[in-house]
Protein backbone atom coordinates (compact mmCIF):
# COMPACT_ATOMS: atom_id res chain seq x y z
CA UNK A 1 0.00 0.00 0.00
CA UNK A 2 1.30 3.38 -0.89
CA UNK A 3 1.42 6.26 1.44
CA UNK A 4 0.26 9.79 1.13
CA UNK A 5 2.49 12.16 2.98
CA UNK A 6 5.80 10.44 2.47
CA UNK A 7 6.44 9.53 -1.12
CA UNK A 8 9.92 8.34 -0.35
CA UNK A 9 11.36 6.34 2.49
CA UNK A 10 10.80 8.35 5.71
CA UNK A 11 13.70 9.26 7.93
CA UNK A 12 14.36 6.79 10.77
CA UNK A 13 13.22 9.42 13.27
CA UNK A 14 9.90 10.01 11.51
CA UNK A 15 9.45 6.26 11.11
CA UNK A 16 10.05 5.69 14.82
CA UNK A 17 7.76 8.55 15.85
CA UNK A 18 4.98 7.33 13.58
CA UNK A 19 5.34 3.82 14.95
CA UNK A 20 4.90 5.09 18.50
CA UNK A 21 1.98 7.35 17.58
CA UNK A 22 0.27 4.77 15.41
CA UNK A 23 0.51 2.00 17.97
CA UNK A 24 -0.60 4.26 20.82
CA UNK A 25 -3.73 5.17 18.87
CA UNK A 26 -4.34 1.55 17.92
CA UNK A 27 -3.99 0.29 21.49
CA UNK A 28 -6.26 3.01 22.89
CA UNK A 29 -8.99 2.17 20.38
CA UNK A 30 -8.62 -1.55 20.95
CA UNK A 31 -8.34 -1.38 24.73
CA UNK A 32 -12.04 -2.00 25.56
CA UNK A 33 -12.01 -5.15 23.45
CA UNK A 34 -8.70 -6.26 24.94
CA UNK A 35 -10.04 -5.68 28.44
CA UNK A 36 -13.18 -7.69 27.69
CA UNK A 37 -11.04 -10.50 26.30
CA UNK A 38 -8.86 -10.48 29.41
CA UNK A 39 -11.83 -10.39 31.78
CA UNK A 40 -13.34 -13.40 30.05
CA UNK A 41 -10.48 -15.51 31.42
CA UNK A 42 -10.67 -14.16 34.98
CA UNK A 43 -12.55 -15.57 37.94
CA UNK A 44 -15.51 -13.35 38.87
CA UNK A 45 -13.69 -12.11 41.94
CA UNK A 46 -10.65 -11.14 39.85
CA UNK A 47 -12.75 -9.43 37.22
CA UNK A 48 -14.03 -6.83 39.69
CA UNK A 49 -10.76 -6.49 41.61
CA UNK A 50 -9.49 -3.00 42.37
CA UNK A 51 -6.77 -2.31 41.33
CA UNK A 52 -7.50 -4.26 38.14
CA UNK A 53 -5.43 -7.38 37.61
CA UNK A 54 -3.21 -7.72 34.59
CA UNK A 55 -1.62 -10.89 35.88
CA UNK A 56 -3.96 -13.57 37.14
CA UNK A 57 -4.60 -17.24 36.99
CA UNK A 58 -6.55 -17.74 33.76
CA UNK A 59 -9.65 -19.89 33.84
CA UNK A 60 -12.01 -21.24 31.24
CA UNK A 61 -14.88 -21.63 33.69
CA UNK A 62 -16.72 -18.58 32.33
CA UNK A 63 -16.94 -20.07 28.89
CA UNK A 64 -18.24 -23.29 30.40
CA UNK A 65 -20.74 -21.32 32.50
CA UNK A 66 -22.02 -19.23 29.59
CA UNK A 67 -24.72 -21.78 28.86
CA UNK A 68 -25.78 -22.05 32.52
CA UNK A 69 -27.22 -18.58 33.09
CA UNK A 70 -29.40 -18.54 30.01
CA UNK A 71 -29.69 -20.42 26.76
CA UNK A 72 -26.52 -19.19 25.04
CA UNK A 73 -26.49 -21.84 22.34
CA UNK A 74 -30.10 -21.14 21.49
CA UNK A 75 -29.28 -17.45 21.06
CA UNK A 76 -26.17 -18.22 19.02
CA UNK A 77 -28.19 -20.52 16.77
CA UNK A 78 -30.78 -17.77 16.31
CA UNK A 79 -28.02 -15.34 15.34
CA UNK A 80 -26.67 -17.78 12.79
CA UNK A 81 -30.08 -18.58 11.31
CA UNK A 82 -31.07 -14.91 11.10
CA UNK A 83 -27.83 -13.59 9.64
CA UNK A 84 -27.20 -16.45 7.22
CA UNK A 85 -30.87 -16.81 6.31
CA UNK A 86 -31.34 -13.12 5.59
CA UNK A 87 -28.09 -13.03 3.62
CA UNK A 88 -29.10 -15.93 1.38
CA UNK A 89 -32.59 -14.53 0.85
CA UNK A 90 -31.27 -11.01 0.28
CA UNK A 91 -28.62 -12.17 -2.18
CA UNK A 92 -31.16 -14.23 -4.14
CA UNK A 93 -33.41 -11.20 -4.45
CA UNK A 94 -30.56 -8.81 -5.21
CA UNK A 95 -28.54 -10.85 -7.74
CA UNK A 96 -31.01 -10.65 -10.64
CA UNK A 97 -31.78 -7.00 -9.93
CA UNK A 98 -28.12 -5.98 -9.73
CA UNK A 99 -27.36 -8.01 -12.86
CA UNK A 100 -30.14 -6.36 -14.80
CA UNK A 101 -29.16 -2.86 -13.72
CA UNK A 102 -25.46 -3.34 -14.35
CA UNK A 103 -25.68 -5.00 -17.77
CA UNK A 104 -29.01 -3.86 -19.17
CA UNK A 105 -29.27 -0.34 -17.84
CA UNK A 106 -32.39 1.49 -18.91
CA UNK A 107 -33.32 5.13 -18.68
CA UNK A 108 -34.73 4.61 -15.20
CA UNK A 109 -31.91 2.51 -13.74
CA UNK A 110 -30.26 5.35 -11.91
CA UNK A 111 -33.51 6.50 -10.35
CA UNK A 112 -34.24 2.95 -9.30
CA UNK A 113 -30.86 2.62 -7.59
CA UNK A 114 -31.31 5.88 -5.75
CA UNK A 115 -34.82 4.92 -4.73
CA UNK A 116 -33.51 1.65 -3.28
CA UNK A 117 -30.92 3.60 -1.38
CA UNK A 118 -33.59 5.93 -0.04
CA UNK A 119 -35.52 3.02 1.49
CA UNK A 120 -32.48 2.50 3.70
CA UNK A 121 -32.93 6.02 5.05
CA UNK A 122 -36.19 5.19 6.77
CA UNK A 123 -35.46 5.31 10.49
CA UNK A 124 -36.34 1.96 12.02
CA UNK A 125 -38.11 3.60 14.92
CA UNK A 126 -40.38 5.37 12.44
CA UNK A 127 -42.00 2.08 11.51
CA UNK A 128 -41.64 0.26 14.83
CA UNK A 129 -45.29 0.56 15.80
CA UNK A 130 -46.85 -0.78 12.58
CA UNK A 131 -44.32 -3.59 12.31
CA UNK A 132 -44.83 -4.60 15.91
CA UNK A 133 -48.59 -4.72 15.34
CA UNK A 134 -48.24 -6.55 12.02
CA UNK A 135 -45.95 -9.10 13.64
CA UNK A 136 -48.29 -9.49 16.60
CA UNK A 137 -51.30 -10.08 14.39
CA UNK A 138 -49.55 -12.53 12.06
CA UNK A 139 -47.86 -14.51 14.81
CA UNK A 140 -44.39 -13.47 13.62
CA UNK A 141 -43.47 -11.84 16.92
CA UNK A 142 -40.52 -13.61 18.52
CA UNK A 143 -39.97 -15.95 15.57
CA UNK A 144 -36.81 -16.43 13.53
CA UNK A 145 -38.87 -16.23 10.34
CA UNK A 146 -40.05 -12.75 11.27
CA UNK A 147 -36.53 -11.54 11.95
CA UNK A 148 -35.16 -13.08 8.77
CA UNK A 149 -37.81 -11.14 6.83
CA UNK A 150 -37.08 -7.83 8.57
CA UNK A 151 -33.32 -8.20 8.32
CA UNK A 152 -33.49 -9.15 4.66
CA UNK A 153 -35.55 -6.08 3.84
CA UNK A 154 -33.36 -3.80 5.94
CA UNK A 155 -30.17 -4.97 4.21
CA UNK A 156 -31.48 -5.54 0.70
CA UNK A 157 -30.62 -2.03 -0.60
CA UNK A 158 -27.03 -2.39 0.59
CA UNK A 159 -26.72 -5.83 -1.00
CA UNK A 160 -28.11 -4.60 -4.32
CA UNK A 161 -25.78 -1.61 -4.34
CA UNK A 162 -22.71 -3.58 -3.49
CA UNK A 163 -23.42 -6.28 -6.07
CA UNK A 164 -24.19 -3.61 -8.63
CA UNK A 165 -20.85 -1.91 -8.05
CA UNK A 166 -19.00 -5.23 -8.35
CA UNK A 167 -20.86 -6.16 -11.53
CA UNK A 168 -20.02 -2.75 -12.98
CA UNK A 169 -16.36 -3.67 -12.72
CA UNK A 170 -16.71 -6.79 -14.83
CA UNK A 171 -15.68 -5.71 -18.34
CA UNK A 172 -18.74 -5.65 -20.57
CA UNK A 173 -16.66 -7.10 -23.43
CA UNK A 174 -16.38 -10.44 -21.68
CA UNK A 175 -20.13 -10.75 -21.42
CA UNK A 176 -20.41 -9.46 -25.00
CA UNK A 177 -17.94 -12.09 -26.21
CA UNK A 178 -19.81 -14.91 -24.52
CA UNK A 179 -23.01 -13.59 -26.06
CA UNK A 180 -21.38 -13.69 -29.49
CA UNK A 181 -20.45 -17.28 -28.79
CA UNK A 182 -24.11 -17.97 -28.30
CA UNK A 183 -24.41 -18.02 -24.54
CA UNK A 184 -27.97 -17.51 -23.38
CA UNK A 185 -28.51 -14.72 -20.83
CA UNK A 186 -28.75 -17.25 -18.04
CA UNK A 187 -25.54 -18.93 -19.22
CA UNK A 188 -23.83 -15.56 -19.41
CA UNK A 189 -24.90 -14.98 -15.86
CA UNK A 190 -24.12 -18.37 -14.38
CA UNK A 191 -21.04 -19.42 -16.36
CA UNK A 192 -19.31 -16.15 -17.23
CA UNK A 193 -20.33 -13.51 -14.75
CA UNK A 194 -20.63 -15.53 -11.55
CA UNK A 195 -17.06 -16.88 -11.52
CA UNK A 196 -15.73 -13.38 -12.21
CA UNK A 197 -17.89 -11.70 -9.61
CA UNK A 198 -17.60 -14.40 -6.96
CA UNK A 199 -15.11 -12.50 -4.74
CA UNK A 200 -17.42 -9.49 -4.84
CA UNK A 201 -20.44 -11.61 -4.02
CA UNK A 202 -18.54 -13.18 -1.14
CA UNK A 203 -17.66 -9.83 0.40
CA UNK A 204 -21.21 -8.63 -0.08
CA UNK A 205 -22.45 -11.70 1.76
CA UNK A 206 -19.93 -11.13 4.55
CA UNK A 207 -21.03 -7.52 5.00
CA UNK A 208 -24.65 -8.61 5.07
CA UNK A 209 -23.86 -11.21 7.73
CA UNK A 210 -21.98 -8.62 9.80
CA UNK A 211 -24.83 -6.11 9.64
CA UNK A 212 -27.45 -8.74 10.44
CA UNK A 213 -25.41 -10.21 13.29
CA UNK A 214 -24.99 -6.83 14.99
CA UNK A 215 -28.51 -5.51 14.36
CA UNK A 216 -29.87 -4.59 17.78
CA UNK A 217 -33.04 -2.55 17.24
CA UNK A 218 -35.40 -5.07 15.69
CA UNK A 219 -33.92 -8.01 17.53
CA UNK A 220 -34.47 -6.42 20.94
CA UNK A 221 -37.93 -5.06 20.16
CA UNK A 222 -39.40 -7.97 18.23
CA UNK A 223 -38.02 -11.00 20.05
CA UNK A 224 -38.11 -12.53 23.50
CA UNK A 225 -36.90 -15.87 24.84
CA UNK A 226 -37.70 -17.90 21.75
CA UNK A 227 -36.04 -16.17 18.78
CA UNK A 228 -33.73 -13.74 20.56
CA UNK A 229 -30.27 -13.75 18.97
CA UNK A 230 -26.98 -12.88 20.67
CA UNK A 231 -27.60 -9.11 20.64
CA UNK A 232 -30.71 -9.67 22.76
CA UNK A 233 -29.02 -12.37 24.83
CA UNK A 234 -26.18 -10.04 25.79
CA UNK A 235 -28.68 -7.28 26.56
CA UNK A 236 -30.17 -9.57 29.21
CA UNK A 237 -26.94 -9.17 31.19
CA UNK A 238 -27.88 -5.56 31.82
CA UNK A 239 -30.89 -6.28 34.02
CA UNK A 240 -29.28 -7.42 37.25
CA UNK A 241 -26.70 -4.87 38.31
CA UNK A 242 -25.02 -8.02 39.67
CA UNK A 243 -21.34 -8.54 39.20
CA UNK A 244 -21.14 -11.17 36.51
CA UNK A 245 -18.44 -9.37 34.59
CA UNK A 246 -16.35 -12.40 33.78
CA UNK A 247 -19.35 -14.30 32.44
CA UNK A 248 -20.55 -11.23 30.58
CA UNK A 249 -17.09 -10.90 29.04
CA UNK A 250 -16.94 -14.55 28.06
CA UNK A 251 -20.37 -14.44 26.44
CA UNK A 252 -19.49 -11.16 24.70
CA UNK A 253 -16.18 -12.50 23.43
CA UNK A 254 -17.89 -15.50 21.88
CA UNK A 255 -20.54 -13.24 20.34
CA UNK A 256 -18.07 -10.76 18.87
CA UNK A 257 -15.13 -12.92 17.78
CA UNK A 258 -16.45 -14.49 14.56
CA UNK A 259 -17.84 -11.20 13.26
CA UNK A 260 -14.65 -9.36 14.09
CA UNK A 261 -12.74 -11.84 11.95
CA UNK A 262 -15.24 -11.43 9.10
CA UNK A 263 -14.94 -7.66 9.40
CA UNK A 264 -11.18 -7.78 9.21
CA UNK A 265 -11.33 -10.06 6.18
CA UNK A 266 -13.61 -7.77 4.26
CA UNK A 267 -12.53 -4.32 5.46
CA UNK A 268 -11.49 -3.07 2.04
CA UNK A 269 -14.69 -3.97 0.16
CA UNK A 270 -16.81 -2.88 3.08
CA UNK A 271 -16.30 0.79 2.33
CA UNK A 272 -18.12 0.66 -0.96
CA UNK A 273 -21.06 -1.20 0.56
CA UNK A 274 -21.38 1.23 3.42
CA UNK A 275 -21.04 4.41 1.37
CA UNK A 276 -23.07 3.24 -1.64
CA UNK A 277 -20.08 3.84 -3.87
CA UNK A 278 -19.76 7.47 -2.82
CA UNK A 279 -16.21 6.78 -1.66
CA UNK A 280 -13.89 4.57 -3.66
CA UNK B 1 -29.42 -26.85 -29.95
CA UNK B 2 -25.77 -26.75 -30.89
CA UNK B 3 -26.07 -28.79 -34.06
CA UNK B 4 -24.04 -27.29 -36.92
CA UNK B 5 -26.14 -24.88 -38.94
CA UNK B 6 -25.84 -23.92 -42.56
CA UNK B 7 -24.05 -20.56 -43.00
CA UNK B 8 -27.25 -18.82 -44.01
CA UNK B 9 -29.17 -20.23 -41.10
CA UNK B 10 -26.46 -19.26 -38.61
CA UNK B 11 -26.39 -15.71 -39.95
CA UNK B 12 -30.14 -15.55 -39.65
CA UNK B 13 -29.94 -16.96 -36.14
CA UNK B 14 -27.23 -14.50 -35.19
CA UNK B 15 -29.17 -11.50 -36.42
CA UNK B 16 -32.28 -12.82 -34.73
CA UNK B 17 -30.34 -13.09 -31.49
CA UNK B 18 -28.91 -9.62 -31.94
CA UNK B 19 -32.37 -8.28 -32.50
CA UNK B 20 -33.68 -10.15 -29.54
CA UNK B 21 -30.96 -8.66 -27.39
CA UNK B 22 -31.77 -5.20 -28.56
CA UNK B 23 -35.43 -5.58 -27.88
CA UNK B 24 -35.70 -8.02 -25.03
CA UNK B 25 -33.82 -6.33 -22.20
CA UNK B 26 -36.80 -4.19 -21.29
CA UNK B 27 -38.94 -7.28 -20.88
CA UNK B 28 -36.27 -9.38 -19.27
CA UNK B 29 -35.04 -6.87 -16.74
CA UNK B 30 -38.60 -6.31 -15.65
CA UNK B 31 -38.77 -9.88 -14.43
CA UNK B 32 -35.29 -9.68 -12.92
CA UNK B 33 -36.00 -6.46 -11.08
CA UNK B 34 -39.51 -7.26 -9.97
CA UNK B 35 -38.84 -9.34 -6.84
CA UNK B 36 -36.41 -6.88 -5.25
CA UNK B 37 -38.45 -3.84 -6.23
CA UNK B 38 -41.71 -5.37 -5.08
CA UNK B 39 -40.51 -6.31 -1.60
CA UNK B 40 -38.80 -2.97 -1.09
CA UNK B 41 -41.91 -1.16 -2.23
CA UNK B 42 -44.03 -3.09 0.24
CA UNK B 43 -41.43 -2.56 2.95
CA UNK B 44 -41.49 1.15 2.34
CA UNK B 45 -45.14 1.86 1.74
CA UNK B 46 -47.10 -0.41 4.07
CA UNK B 47 -45.48 0.54 7.40
CA UNK B 48 -45.22 4.18 6.37
CA UNK B 49 -48.90 4.34 5.49
CA UNK B 50 -49.76 2.61 8.76
CA UNK B 51 -47.63 5.05 10.76
CA UNK B 52 -49.32 8.00 9.09
CA UNK B 53 -52.74 6.49 9.70
CA UNK B 54 -52.05 5.66 13.36
CA UNK B 55 -50.68 9.13 13.94
CA UNK B 56 -54.14 10.62 13.41
CA UNK B 57 -55.93 7.99 15.49
CA UNK B 58 -56.72 7.65 19.17
CA UNK B 59 -55.27 4.22 19.73
CA UNK B 60 -53.89 2.75 22.93
CA UNK B 61 -53.34 -0.97 23.21
CA UNK B 62 -53.89 -0.90 26.97
CA UNK B 63 -57.23 0.85 26.76
CA UNK B 64 -59.46 -0.26 23.89
CA UNK B 65 -62.11 2.29 24.92
CA UNK B 66 -59.88 5.01 23.47
CA UNK B 67 -60.49 5.02 19.76
CA UNK B 68 -61.51 7.08 16.78
CA UNK B 69 -60.15 9.82 14.63
CA UNK B 70 -57.85 12.19 16.49
CA UNK B 71 -57.06 14.73 13.81
CA UNK B 72 -53.85 16.44 14.73
CA UNK B 73 -54.27 15.90 18.47
CA UNK B 74 -51.37 13.46 18.66
CA UNK B 75 -49.11 15.94 16.91
CA UNK B 76 -50.34 18.76 19.09
CA UNK B 77 -49.71 16.68 22.19
CA UNK B 78 -46.24 15.76 20.94
CA UNK B 79 -45.27 19.29 19.96
CA UNK B 80 -46.53 20.83 23.21
CA UNK B 81 -45.10 18.05 25.37
CA UNK B 82 -42.76 19.71 27.88
CA UNK B 83 -40.17 16.95 27.41
CA UNK B 84 -39.93 17.49 23.65
CA UNK B 85 -37.39 20.36 23.76
CA UNK B 86 -35.17 18.29 26.08
CA UNK B 87 -35.53 15.26 23.86
CA UNK B 88 -34.70 17.18 20.70
CA UNK B 89 -31.74 18.80 22.42
CA UNK B 90 -30.53 15.38 23.60
CA UNK B 91 -30.81 14.03 20.07
CA UNK B 92 -28.77 16.97 18.79
CA UNK B 93 -26.17 16.55 21.55
CA UNK B 94 -25.72 12.88 20.80
CA UNK B 95 -25.60 13.47 17.07
CA UNK B 96 -23.31 16.50 17.27
CA UNK B 97 -20.98 14.95 19.81
CA UNK B 98 -20.49 11.72 17.93
CA UNK B 99 -20.20 13.43 14.54
CA UNK B 100 -17.58 15.84 15.87
CA UNK B 101 -15.62 13.03 17.48
CA UNK B 102 -15.74 10.80 14.42
CA UNK B 103 -14.76 13.53 11.97
CA UNK B 104 -11.90 14.87 14.12
CA UNK B 105 -10.52 11.57 15.37
CA UNK B 106 -11.41 9.75 12.18
CA UNK B 107 -9.37 12.23 10.13
CA UNK B 108 -6.44 12.12 12.55
CA UNK B 109 -6.44 8.34 12.64
CA UNK B 110 -6.78 8.05 8.88
CA UNK B 111 -3.85 10.40 8.26
CA UNK B 112 -1.84 8.57 10.91
CA UNK B 113 -2.62 5.11 9.52
CA UNK B 114 -1.72 6.31 6.05
CA UNK B 115 1.88 6.89 7.17
CA UNK B 116 4.53 4.27 6.85
CA UNK B 117 5.31 2.68 10.21
CA UNK B 118 6.14 -0.65 11.80
CA UNK B 119 3.19 -3.04 12.00
CA UNK B 120 0.82 -0.64 10.28
CA UNK B 121 -1.42 -3.42 8.95
CA UNK B 122 -2.04 -4.79 12.45
CA UNK B 123 -2.52 -1.32 13.94
CA UNK B 124 -5.14 -0.65 11.28
CA UNK B 125 -7.04 -3.82 12.17
CA UNK B 126 -7.02 -2.85 15.85
CA UNK B 127 -8.35 0.64 15.12
CA UNK B 128 -11.30 -0.50 13.01
CA UNK B 129 -12.20 -3.41 15.31
CA UNK B 130 -14.75 -1.51 17.47
CA UNK B 131 -16.99 -1.04 14.45
CA UNK B 132 -17.67 -4.78 14.38
CA UNK B 133 -18.64 -5.09 18.02
CA UNK B 134 -22.39 -5.44 18.47
CA UNK B 135 -24.00 -2.43 20.20
CA UNK B 136 -25.20 -4.39 23.22
CA UNK B 137 -21.71 -5.73 23.89
CA UNK B 138 -20.00 -2.37 23.63
CA UNK B 139 -22.62 -0.76 25.84
CA UNK B 140 -22.23 -3.38 28.56
CA UNK B 141 -18.44 -3.58 28.39
CA UNK B 142 -18.14 0.21 28.71
CA UNK B 143 -20.84 0.46 31.36
CA UNK B 144 -19.37 -2.21 33.60
CA UNK B 145 -15.75 -3.01 32.89
CA UNK B 146 -14.65 0.54 32.11
CA UNK B 147 -17.09 3.12 33.49
CA UNK B 148 -18.32 1.48 36.69
CA UNK B 149 -17.74 4.06 39.47
CA UNK B 150 -16.19 1.55 41.89
CA UNK B 151 -14.82 -1.45 40.05
CA UNK B 152 -14.37 0.04 36.60
CA UNK B 153 -11.02 0.56 34.94
CA UNK B 154 -11.52 4.33 34.60
CA UNK B 155 -12.35 4.65 38.31
CA UNK B 156 -9.06 2.97 39.12
CA UNK B 157 -7.15 5.28 36.76
CA UNK B 158 -8.83 8.35 38.27
CA UNK B 159 -8.22 7.36 41.88
CA UNK B 160 -4.62 6.33 41.26
CA UNK B 161 -3.99 9.77 39.76
CA UNK B 162 -5.51 11.32 42.85
CA UNK B 163 -8.88 12.32 41.39
CA UNK B 164 -12.34 11.30 42.51
CA UNK B 165 -13.84 8.63 40.31
CA UNK B 166 -16.69 9.78 38.10
CA UNK B 167 -20.09 8.17 38.35
CA UNK B 168 -20.53 8.43 34.59
CA UNK B 169 -24.14 7.40 34.15
CA UNK B 170 -25.35 9.60 37.02
CA UNK B 171 -23.22 12.70 36.65
CA UNK B 172 -22.36 12.80 32.95
CA UNK B 173 -24.85 10.42 31.34
CA UNK B 174 -24.95 12.04 27.91
CA UNK B 175 -21.17 12.39 27.76
CA UNK B 176 -20.87 8.71 28.65
CA UNK B 177 -23.22 7.65 25.85
CA UNK B 178 -21.53 9.97 23.36
CA UNK B 179 -18.21 8.37 24.32
CA UNK B 180 -19.48 4.84 23.80
CA UNK B 181 -21.19 5.58 20.51
CA UNK B 182 -18.17 7.57 19.27
CA UNK B 183 -15.95 4.61 20.04
CA UNK B 184 -18.12 2.54 17.72
CA UNK B 185 -18.28 5.10 14.90
CA UNK B 186 -14.78 6.62 14.84
CA UNK B 187 -13.51 3.42 13.19
CA UNK B 188 -16.14 3.78 10.47
CA UNK B 189 -14.98 7.32 9.71
CA UNK B 190 -11.35 6.18 9.83
CA UNK B 191 -11.96 3.33 7.41
CA UNK B 192 -13.74 5.52 4.88
CA UNK B 193 -11.30 8.42 5.10
CA UNK B 194 -8.35 6.06 4.88
CA UNK B 195 -9.79 4.54 1.72
CA UNK B 196 -10.26 8.04 0.33
CA UNK B 197 -6.70 9.03 1.22
CA UNK B 198 -5.33 6.03 -0.58
CA UNK B 199 -7.09 7.09 -3.75
CA UNK B 200 -5.39 10.50 -3.55
CA UNK B 201 -3.35 11.07 -6.62
CA UNK B 202 0.32 10.36 -5.89
CA UNK B 203 1.45 12.66 -8.66
CA UNK B 204 -0.44 15.55 -7.17
CA UNK B 205 1.33 15.02 -3.88
CA UNK B 206 4.70 14.70 -5.54
CA UNK B 207 4.05 17.91 -7.47
CA UNK B 208 3.13 19.74 -4.27
CA UNK B 209 6.24 18.36 -2.67
CA UNK B 210 8.38 19.56 -5.57
CA UNK B 211 6.90 23.00 -4.99
CA UNK B 212 8.14 22.79 -1.46
CA UNK B 213 4.96 21.78 0.38
CA UNK B 214 5.77 19.87 3.55
CA UNK B 215 3.99 18.47 6.58
CA UNK B 216 1.30 20.88 7.67
CA UNK B 217 1.06 22.74 4.37
CA UNK B 218 0.61 19.49 2.52
CA UNK B 219 -2.04 18.41 5.02
CA UNK B 220 -3.87 21.74 4.97
CA UNK B 221 -3.89 22.43 1.24
CA UNK B 222 -3.79 19.04 -0.44
CA UNK B 223 -4.98 16.30 1.89
CA UNK B 224 -7.82 17.96 3.81
CA UNK B 225 -9.45 19.45 0.70
CA UNK B 226 -9.32 15.99 -0.86
CA UNK B 227 -11.11 14.63 2.22
CA UNK B 228 -13.92 17.21 2.13
CA UNK B 229 -16.31 15.05 0.15
CA UNK B 230 -15.61 11.76 1.96
CA UNK B 231 -16.08 13.63 5.24
CA UNK B 232 -19.47 14.87 4.10
CA UNK B 233 -20.39 11.31 3.16
CA UNK B 234 -19.31 10.12 6.62
CA UNK B 235 -21.40 12.83 8.26
CA UNK B 236 -24.50 11.97 6.27
CA UNK B 237 -24.31 8.21 6.68
CA UNK B 238 -23.50 8.44 10.37
CA UNK B 239 -26.39 10.87 10.87
CA UNK B 240 -28.80 8.31 9.53
CA UNK B 241 -27.46 5.58 11.76
CA UNK B 242 -27.04 7.85 14.80
CA UNK B 243 -30.64 9.04 14.68
CA UNK B 244 -31.44 5.38 15.33
CA UNK B 245 -29.10 4.80 18.31
CA UNK B 246 -31.12 2.66 20.66
CA UNK B 247 -29.47 -0.31 22.35
CA UNK B 248 -26.70 1.79 23.89
CA UNK B 249 -29.28 3.98 25.66
CA UNK B 250 -31.56 1.12 26.65
CA UNK B 251 -28.73 -0.78 28.28
CA UNK B 252 -26.81 1.99 30.01
CA UNK B 253 -29.23 4.64 31.25
CA UNK B 254 -32.69 3.69 30.00
CA UNK B 255 -33.09 7.30 28.93
CA UNK B 256 -32.36 8.68 32.41
CA UNK B 257 -31.58 9.99 34.87
CA UNK B 258 -34.84 11.87 34.40
CA UNK B 259 -34.89 12.56 30.67
CA UNK B 260 -31.18 13.33 30.49
CA UNK B 261 -30.48 10.75 27.78
CA UNK B 262 -33.89 10.32 26.17
CA UNK B 263 -33.51 10.91 22.44
CA UNK B 264 -36.30 11.05 19.88
CA UNK B 265 -35.81 7.39 19.01
CA UNK B 266 -35.91 6.40 22.64
CA UNK B 267 -38.98 8.54 23.33
CA UNK B 268 -40.88 6.83 20.52
CA UNK B 269 -39.84 3.46 21.90
CA UNK B 270 -41.09 4.46 25.37
CA UNK B 271 -44.41 5.69 24.00
CA UNK B 272 -44.88 2.65 21.81
CA UNK B 273 -43.70 -0.39 23.69
CA UNK B 274 -43.94 0.74 27.31
CA UNK B 275 -46.99 3.01 27.28
CA UNK B 276 -48.58 1.29 24.26
CA UNK B 277 -49.75 4.66 23.00
CA UNK B 278 -49.85 3.80 19.31
CA UNK B 279 -51.20 7.17 18.20
CA UNK B 280 -48.69 9.24 20.17
CA UNK B 281 -45.75 7.05 19.19
CA UNK B 282 -46.73 7.28 15.54
CA UNK B 283 -46.81 11.06 15.63
CA UNK B 284 -43.27 10.97 17.01
CA UNK B 285 -42.32 8.46 14.34
CA UNK B 286 -43.53 10.80 11.60
CA UNK B 287 -41.31 13.52 13.08
CA UNK B 288 -38.33 11.13 13.05
CA UNK B 289 -39.03 10.14 9.45
CA UNK B 290 -39.19 13.79 8.38
CA UNK B 291 -35.88 14.54 10.13
CA UNK B 292 -34.16 11.52 8.57
CA UNK B 293 -35.46 12.46 5.15
CA UNK B 294 -33.95 15.91 5.31
CA UNK B 295 -30.55 14.27 5.74
CA UNK B 296 -31.34 11.55 3.25
CA UNK B 297 -32.10 14.14 0.60
CA UNK B 298 -28.56 15.50 0.75
CA UNK B 299 -26.98 12.06 0.91
CA UNK B 300 -28.90 10.83 -2.11
CA UNK B 301 -27.86 13.93 -4.02
CA UNK B 302 -24.19 13.32 -3.26
CA UNK B 303 -24.42 9.69 -4.26
CA UNK B 304 -26.28 10.61 -7.43
CA UNK B 305 -23.56 13.02 -8.44
CA UNK B 306 -21.06 10.23 -7.98
CA UNK B 307 -23.06 7.82 -10.14
CA UNK B 308 -22.65 10.14 -13.11
CA UNK B 309 -18.90 10.06 -13.05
Amino acid sequence: MTNATAGRRPSPLAYGLMTVLGWTAALVMFFPIFWMLLSAFKREIDAIAVPPLLVFEPTLENFAAVQGRANYFGAAWNSIVISVGSTILGTLLALPAAYAMAFYPGPRTKDLLLWMLSTKMMPAVGVLVPLYLLFKNTGLLDTRTGLVIITTLANLPIIVWMLYSFFKEVPGEIIEASRMDGAKPFQQFALVLMPLALPGIASTALLSIILAWNEAFWTINLTAANAGPLTAFIASFSSPEGLFWAKLSAASTLAVAPILVFGWMTQRQLVRGLTFGAVK
Amino acid sequence: MNAPLSPAASVAAASATALAFRRKPLVRTGALLAPAVAVLLLWMIVPLAMTLWFSVQRYNLLDPSISGFAGFDNYEFLLTDPVLPTVVLNTIKLLGGVLLASVVFGTLLAVLLDQDFFGRGIARLLVIAPFFVMPTVSALVWKNLLMHPVNGFFAWVATSLGFRSIDWFTDLPMAAIVTIVSWQWIPFATLILLTALQSLDREQIEAARMDGARGFTLLRFIILPHLARPISVVVMIETIFLLAVFAEILITTGGGPGQATTTLTYLIYLRALLEWDVGGASAGAVLAIVLANVVAFFLVRTVARNLDR
